[in-house]
Order: C-alpha cells, then structure tokens, then sequence
C-alpha cells in the first residue's frame, strides 16, 4: 500500500500551475490501482457506512454520540469535518484509526473492515502525542521500528521526513526544547514515516498561534500535494477548513450526524485570508450556527443563552 | 559554597558534642564509645576485608531481591492498572499488605525455604514488591492515556507497547516509588540479616552486639547509612535528572 502511493508521488510530482486538473489527474490512478475496484465505482478509500455510537454515562443514562454517520472518502482527498465541541468528530477520527470501536455500523479502509489500529491510519492528535522520552529523531523513527524496518533506512527515510517538514537540524533535540509549531511538526513527520495511507488529524493545529497555524496550513497543504496521502482533517474553525479541504462536512450537534457536505472547487494554494475562502466559509458558518447554539445552550444549561448573531464568527 | 560551610559546621558540632559526652565518661566506654573508638573500628573492619566481604555480600542480596521486586512489580502493577477487576480486587489487598513489616514474613520464608539466602531474598523482595507495585500502578493511571493511544496508533502493541512506550512513559511518576522500594528492600534485608546469621552486614553488626563492641555496632550503623544514602543519592538522583533533562521539567511534581 505504501509502496503504491509513493509510486504515485513519484510518477505525478508536485503539480505547480494549475492545480485543480493536477489533483484530477492524480486521483484517477489510485483509484484505478485496486483491481478489484476497476470495474464498478471505486471503493472509497475510507468508508464509513451507518456508524453509531453510544456509551453510558456516569449516571447510567445511555448518550448517543454518533448517530447513523456515513461518509465516502476518496484516495488522496482531503476531507474536513467541522462540527460544534461535544458533536463527537474527534472521537469518529479514533474510530477510524481502530483507537476505539463502534457500538453499530462499519468502518471500512480499502473496503476492508478496519480491526484495530494500524500503520496504515495514522493519527495526528491535537496535544502532539510525542514521546518525551526520545529524541526528534527517534519519534520519527517508532513506527518504523515496530514494523521491523531496518535501521539504515529508518535513518534515511528519518532524515527524509524531518526535511519534508523542515526540522533537519533538530534531529537530536528533546521534544520538550521545540516550539508548539515545530513540535505539531514533528507529528506530522512521524505520522508520516509510518508511510500511511490515511492521515487523521485532530484539531492538530487549535493550541497554535495564528501566525504558525497559517505557516502549518502551507506546508500540510505542500504535503499533500508531495505525498497524495488521503487527509482527513477535524477541526471546529470553519474557515480553516475551507482553507484545506476538498471537501468540508458538517456535523450535528449531539447526537453528531452528518448535517451537510460542501466541495470546496477553490483554487490551491490558498490562504486563510483569500476573500473566497472568507465567503464560502460563511455559508458553512450559516448553517453550523443552529448546532453552536445548540452546544452553547447544553454548556451553560443554567437558563443562560447566548446567540451567536448572524455574520459573526464561531 | 555557604552550604558547604554549614554542612562542615553541623557535622563538626554534631561530632565535638559526641566526643565531649564520651569524655565525660558518664557512661561506661562499652555503652557509649568515643568517636575515634568508632573510627578504629571501621579501620580495622576493612583492614581484615571483614566489611569488604560484609558489604560485598549484602549488596549482592540487596540487588538481587530488589531486582526481582522491580521486574514482577512492574508487570503486576500495570496488570492491576489497566484490568478493572485486578483493580477491584487486589487494589485493596496490595495497600492492606503494605501495612505489615517484612519481617513478618520471616518465619514463613524459614518454614517455606529453610535456613538459607533464599529466605532472605524472600524477605526482601515482600519488603519491596508492594511499594514498587503500588507505584507502578499509580503511575500507569497518572500516564497521559495519549502516549498508550500514539504508541497502539504507531504499531506498537504488547511487549513492545509495555518497553518502548508504557515503561519509559511511566517512568516519571514511578521513580519515587522504585526509591522507596529501594529503602524497604535495604531495611528488610539489614533486618533480616540480623535474624539470621549468614554473613552480611547484619551479621558484622549483631556481632559487635555479642561481643559487646559498641564501636563495631556503631561503625556498622554508619556503614548501612552510608550505603544507602550512596544509592539514593547518586543512582537515583541521576536517574532523576536524566528524566527531567529528556522530559524538560520535574515531571511528578
């Protein structure tokens, strides 16, 4: 699996100028690769068909977290999912990374059920999840060094991704000596060493400042295009999403269920600030602005309720 | 250099006080022995390998026993931590049994083993399992979940999650409890030691008892103090500062 989309990588190199027919063009052979998926509709790279979850709460009540969630997402798409805090996207993120199970439905990797965690699914969580205990380095190298790979190339492939993400110099450092930025990179050069099909990301980006968050926006977006991983990203900034994504999924509020889905057809690269991003990113919010209000009421269930006017941001 | 000066002031105070009541003669030399008789003794103690053999031997034990603590703690500890009914269960009891001194389990060690150095480590390793399981399982729960979630998510999973990922993640909130098990171990072999006559540094010291050489007993007292404060203070601060240099600050505050 890795070996194909390195291929891939390889054989369609960062298309500069125009991007969106590049995109096209690269999505067609990976779909195409799979042999089983060549006659009917290709399967999805990540399918997630009907998923529900419950679980008991400390009182005994039973809560619904996610509630009959479907979503198709093609190899090398880059999908977000934005959703109010409490509508349970970081938990569906875990669910396909096989971090946890759900009570009903499948998820489905390559049109194979996903068992468990594996390399394949790697996620980026928003506290990093670096080891403190090692070296820049040797972060990078763990999943590689639990699949066996030897060292020679877990040193090559290590020092490969540590310049992908523009920290080769850190090699040695403690994570504890990095900035939060350089840190969330890290994560990302670890996640993918792994050489995952799918990369997850939780909110990776939330605890950083605008400036850092807008330089990461950039690079993961170089990333994608250098890669052709399938990026699905979680976040609650709206237009952060529409900054990245192809595609931006909007959950509900408790129960999460998906509300409505937006293809995002804007030129690449973009930029938080592009006044088109600004604007689709609106039409997002206006429908996001019920299941805010919604998750603003459950948080200050004490009778005080605060609305969010039109026109301001979440 | 002003705590230097103090630690030199203290301790000079400490030993003119002692030479001064020892010259008073209030009590009888063997009851209460001057410094220098102390001294002699120590000298005299190493000049015949008496404390070398003493210490060698001691330490082996101390090693071993703890040693084997260390191991089946750890893997106790986290079976406690991550299985609710382990928890339910032998949570209470492992916390009721740290309540009895390990010398209680003396004269089972001797029943069960018979007069040897096996009932000895038996002693030590009851005297050190518990507080070294305790630790371990409190520092698997203080363990942010999310090193075990990137540890699974990266590939890693059984022994290897437990080496590469749970161990080194928990090693910060354990290391108090291993320096505790550390001091149990040491005290319960000394105690043991003083039952049983076999060599070892209780033995040099129930010796000095028998043969009224109140020197003898107390240079060994020193001899125990200084071995493990040695330990405490070089091993396991120096294991203390290699985490805090790797984690970037004092990690069980």
């Amino acid at each position: 699996m890795s070996t194909k989309a390195r291929a891939v990588s390889h054989q369609y190199p960062i298309p500069i100028e125009p991007r969106a027919p590049a995109r096209a063009a690269k999505l067609g052979p990976v779909c195409v690769g799979h042999s089983d998926a060549s006659q009917a509709a290709p399967i999805a790279k990540v399918g997630l068909n009907e998923i529900c979850l419950s679980y008991r709460t400390q009182t005994g009540e039973r809560l619904l977290a996610l509630d009959h969630i479907s979503l198709q997402v093609r190899a090398g798409e880059f999908v977000c999912i934005v959703g109010p805090s409490g509508c349970g996207k970081s938990t569906l993120l875990h669910l396909i990374a096989g971090l946890h199970s759900q009570t009903s439905g499948q998820v489905l990797v390559d049109g194979h059920p996903v068992q468990g965690p594996g390399t394949d699914r790697i996620l980026i969580f928003q506290e990093h999840g670096l080891f403190p205990w090692l070296t820049v380095a040797e972060n990078v190298e763990f999943g590689m060094k639990m699949k066996g790979v030897p060292r020679a190339e877990r040193i090559e492939k290590m020092r490969h991704y540590l310049r992908l993400v523009h920290l080769a110099k850190f090699e040695k450092s403690y994570i504890h000596q990095l900035s939060g930025g350089m840190k969330q990179r890290v994560a990302i050069a670890r996640a993918l060493a792994t050489e995952p099909d799918v990369l997850l990301m939780d909110e990776p980006f939330a605890a950083l400042d605008a400036q850092t968050r807008d330089l990461l926006h950039d690079e993961l977006e170089r990333i994608w295009n250098e890669t052709g991983r399938t990026i699905i990203f979680v976040t609650h900034n709206v237009r952060e999403a529409v900054r990245l994504g192809d595609r931006v999924v909007l959950l509900t509020f408790r129960p999460g269920r998906v509300k409505s889905e937006f293809p995002i057809s804007l030129a690449r690269p973009r930029s938080l600030e592009d006044p088109e991003v600004a604007l689709t990113a609106r039409e997002v919010l206006e429908e996001l602005r019920d299941e805010i209000n919604r998750s603003l009421e459950a948080e200050y269930a004490a009778g005080v309720k605060p609305h969010i006017a039109p026109g301001e941001e979440a | 250099m002003k705590r230097a000066a103090r630690y030199v002031i203290f301790y000079a105070a400490l030993l003119a006080l002692w030479t001064l009541l020892a010259k008073l003669k209030i009590w009888p030399p063997y009851l209460f022995p001057t410094p220098w008789g102390v001294a002699e003794s120590l000298y005299a103690g190493f000049q015949d390998h008496t404390y070398w053999i003493a210490i060698r031997v001691s330490m082996q034990r101390v090693l071993i026993g703890y040693g084997i603590s260390v191991v089946l703690g750890m893997i106790l500890g986290l079976g406690v931590a991550s299985n609710k009914f382990l928890e339910d269960t032998m949570g209470g009891l492992l916390v009721s049994l740290q309540s009895l001194p390990s010398i209680c389990w003396w004269p089972l060690a001797l029943l069960w083993f018979g007069l040897n150095q096996n009932a000895i480590l038996f002693v030590v390793i009851m005297g050190s399992l518990l507080s070294v399981t305790l630790a371990m399982e409190d520092g698997r729960k203080q363990m942010p979940k999310i090193f075990g979630q990137a540890g699974r998510n990266l590939g890693a999973k059984g022994i290897k999650l437990f080496w590469y990922v749970l161990l080194p993640a928990s090693l910060p909130f354990i290391v108090s409890g291993l320096k505790q098990g550390w001091a149990f171990a040491w005290r319960s072999l000394i105690t043991a030691e003083m039952l049983y006559l076999s060599l070892g540094l209780g033995q040099v010291l129930m010796m000095g008892r028998d043969l009224n050489d109140m020197s003898a007993v107390i240079a060994v007292m020193l001899l125990i103090i200084a071995i493990g404060y040695i330990i405490d203070g070089v091993v396991f601060k120096a294991m203390e500062r290699h985490l805090q240099n790797k984690w970037g600050l004092a990690p069980a505050n």
